[in-house]
């Protein structure tokens, strides 16, 4: 090739749409608060029957990752992913999403190496991470009060 | 530096004495939507799993083509199939059944045109009288093996493009019917530097601009002298790309040059980013279109040009880049 | 007004919240997954240094859906955990904050999946 990789790299570059950040960035906006609206009003309807606020606040998720493993059954969250980009990604509702979606994919592959195994394929790195990142956190403030 | 510069065969004898076509739903809803021979609306029509659907695929796309010759698979000497699935599945799977000698190939979205290049050349040989090509991709088989589950929400880059779910068979013997198979060139690995699985036209184009060329050089041809160049699945980067490369060379080919990724779908109607992608693509394009038009004489002579982005889920999280490769194989009416 | 305006500021924050995920994707590299995972260690940073409960009181359910709160969620647990087991809770209060959210994600995608097969987008603009 009478090109070098770094010349052929610098047109791709330019030849290569963008992304209509101008429509992504807004619909990601409205999406993902309605997401948060929702589940706001979960919040106080939950505080309102009696839960505590920590109680209240783990009802919520629970009727967010419900509602989320639904629509992904009803093959619906793709659907508004597809328009939503991160609105749809940042909220509980995506992490579920990312833990529903391999179970129905992989369940054909048997119900144990497949769905079971494979669930965390995309939220297991969310685990990992966050849990680690925790514990670091746990050790230094166990320092900090022993100081 | 010397480069290989490879050789152009030349064919006498190889004619595509039929083809068949089968697509899903959302190529049905394309452009070309109502020329492919069956459509498969749910994907999957009678399969249980999508690997089993693609295979479903691979097996119709031949049975529609043996069909149209009048062919049972007894007669058929010799197979080359490939598809994007590991250890090439769709094909093993698809045409079990049939008991046809058979070659596995694997040219990712370039396989189609490695088929018809080495059936032409069983067929020219001798060795054989009737050998086939056929391939298939799966978007729902693609898509669990390469990139996400299907109701995942992920967010794809405007550089992506969408795997069809389609599959092309020809049947190549020794006939004074056209469409032949008049030349071919074999594409070598050109490897661009690109990174980017979500790129994969850019990543090809490097391989289509030297085959092309060299096709173009080994034949004294230009691309006037075509009625059509037709790349399998480059799609809007790639082709763009394509162009940029030949402007290099003060060539021009945009007049000529139509992207199987481009067509088959609508872009403007239809969400599939950059265009489509995978060896059912321009397999499917060829045996549901182009070759119609080259055997009633309305193209008279065509270039084309299948490119397979060789990529690999596991090169590519290493962080390596994607090989590309290109074959030419010219089509003509006389 | 009051419970308007809380609605104002979940919505607002919420949605700024998945509006700065959908920049890192437009004009970064960074796939859905690595996006989803730096949230989380984003939340439970913010929450160690104390950052994310002003959020919350603010915005509510605007910053504890988006993963970020889920982070706070694990930093506040250990919190917790160490203050009533010492160096041990390091090692509970993030699994323990966390337990709702990760097992009704992996009981619901089990049930989901003995419903549900995966299936084909439909593909419109």
């Amino acid at each position: 090739m009478n090109i070098s990789n770094q010349e052929y790299g610098r047109i791709v570059k330019r030849v290569s749409p963008p992304s209509s950040m101008t429509k992504t960035i807004p619909m990601a906006f409205v999406v993902g608060g309605a997401i948060c609206v929702l589940g706001e009003a979960l919040l106080n309807m939950y505080g309102a029957i009696g839960f505590s606020q920590d109680n209240a606040g783990a009802m919520t998720s629970l009727t967010l990752i419900f509602l989320s493993a639904l629509l992904t059954g009803l093959k619906l969250y793709d659907r508004i992913a597809q328009h939503a980009g991160a609105g749809t990604l940042v909220p509980i509702t995506g992490f579920a999403n990312s833990v529903v979606s391999p179970a129905l994919e992989f369940k054909s592959e048997g119900y144990v190496l497949g769905l079971g195994a494979k669930m965390f394929i995309i939220a297991g790195p969310v685990l990992v991470y966050g849990i680690s990142a925790s514990i670091i956190y746990g050790v230094i403030y166990y320092i900090q009060t022993l100081l | 530096m010397s480069v290989c510069e490879g050789k152009t065969f030349r064919y006498s004898n190889a004619s595509i004495i039929s083809y068949g076509s089968v697509a899903g739903s959302v190529e049905s809803e394309g452009p070309f939507g109502d020329e492919f021979d069956e459509i498969i609306k749910d994907n999957k029509g009678s399969a249980q799993t999508w690997e089993q659907a693609e295979a479903l695929f691979q097996q119709k796309a031949l049975k529609h083509a043996m069909d149209k010759a009048n062919l049972v698979p007894e007669k058929m000497d010799l197979v080359f199939a490939g598809d994007l699935l590991n250890q090439c599945i769709g094909s093993s799977c698809g045409l079990k059944d049939y008991y046809i000698p058979f070659f596995g190939i694997f040219g990712a979205c370039s396989t189609f045109a490695e088929g018809l290049i080495l059936a032409g050349a069983m067929v020219n040989a001798g060795y054989v009288d009737n050998a086939a090509a056929v391939t298939s991709s799966h978007y729902s088989s693609a898509e669990r093996q390469f990139r996400f589950p299907l109701n995942y929400g992920g967010v794809r880059t405007p550089t992506a493009q969408w795997t069809a779910t389609a599959a092309g068979a020809a049947i190549i013997s020794a006939s004074q019917k056209p469409p032949f198979i008049k030349a071919a060139t074999v594409g070598k690995i050109e490897d661009m530097g690109i990174t980017d699985a979500n790129n994969m036209g850019a990543a090809m184009s490097g391989a289509a601009y030297d085959t092309i060329s060299r096709h173009l050089k080994h034949m004294s041809s230009h691309p006037e002298d075509y009625d059509a160049i037709i790349t399998g699945d480059l799609g809007e980067v790639g082709s763009n790309m394509l162009y940029e490369l030949f402007k290099r060379d003060g060539i021009s080919i945009e007049q000529h040059h139509k992207d199987c990724g481009l067509m088959i779908y609508d872009r403007e109607k239809q969400d599939v980013h950059a265009g489509g992608s995978g060896c059912g693509c321009s397999a499917s394009m060829m045996c549901g279109h182009f070759l119609k038009h080259v055997e009633n004489g309305d193209l008279k002579r065509i270039l084309y040009v299948a490119t397979g982005a060789l990529m690999s889920p596991t090169i590519v999280q290493q962080g390596e880049s994607i090989p590309g490769v290109a074959h030419a194989v010219e089509i003509t009416y006389k | 007004m009051d419970l308007f305006l809380d609605y104002l500021w979940a919505f607002l924050v919420g949605g700024a919240l998945c509006a700065i995920g959908q920049v890192l994707i437009d004009l970064t590299k960074l796939t859905p997954a690595r996006i989803l995972t730096s949230y989380v260690v984003a939340g439970v940073v913010l929450g160690a240094l104390g950052w994310y409960d002003p959020i919350i009181e603010v915005a509510g359910g605007g910053a504890t859906v988006p993963l970020t709160g889920f982070g706070n969620l694990l930093a506040k647990g250990v919190r917790r955990a160490v203050d009533e087991n010492g160096l041990l809770g390091a090692f509970m209060g993030g699994f323990t904050s966390a337990a709702v959210g990760v097992s009704a994600a992996i009981f619901f995608g089990l049930i989901a999946s003995l419903f549900f097969k995966s299936g084909t987008k439909i593909n419109e603009k």
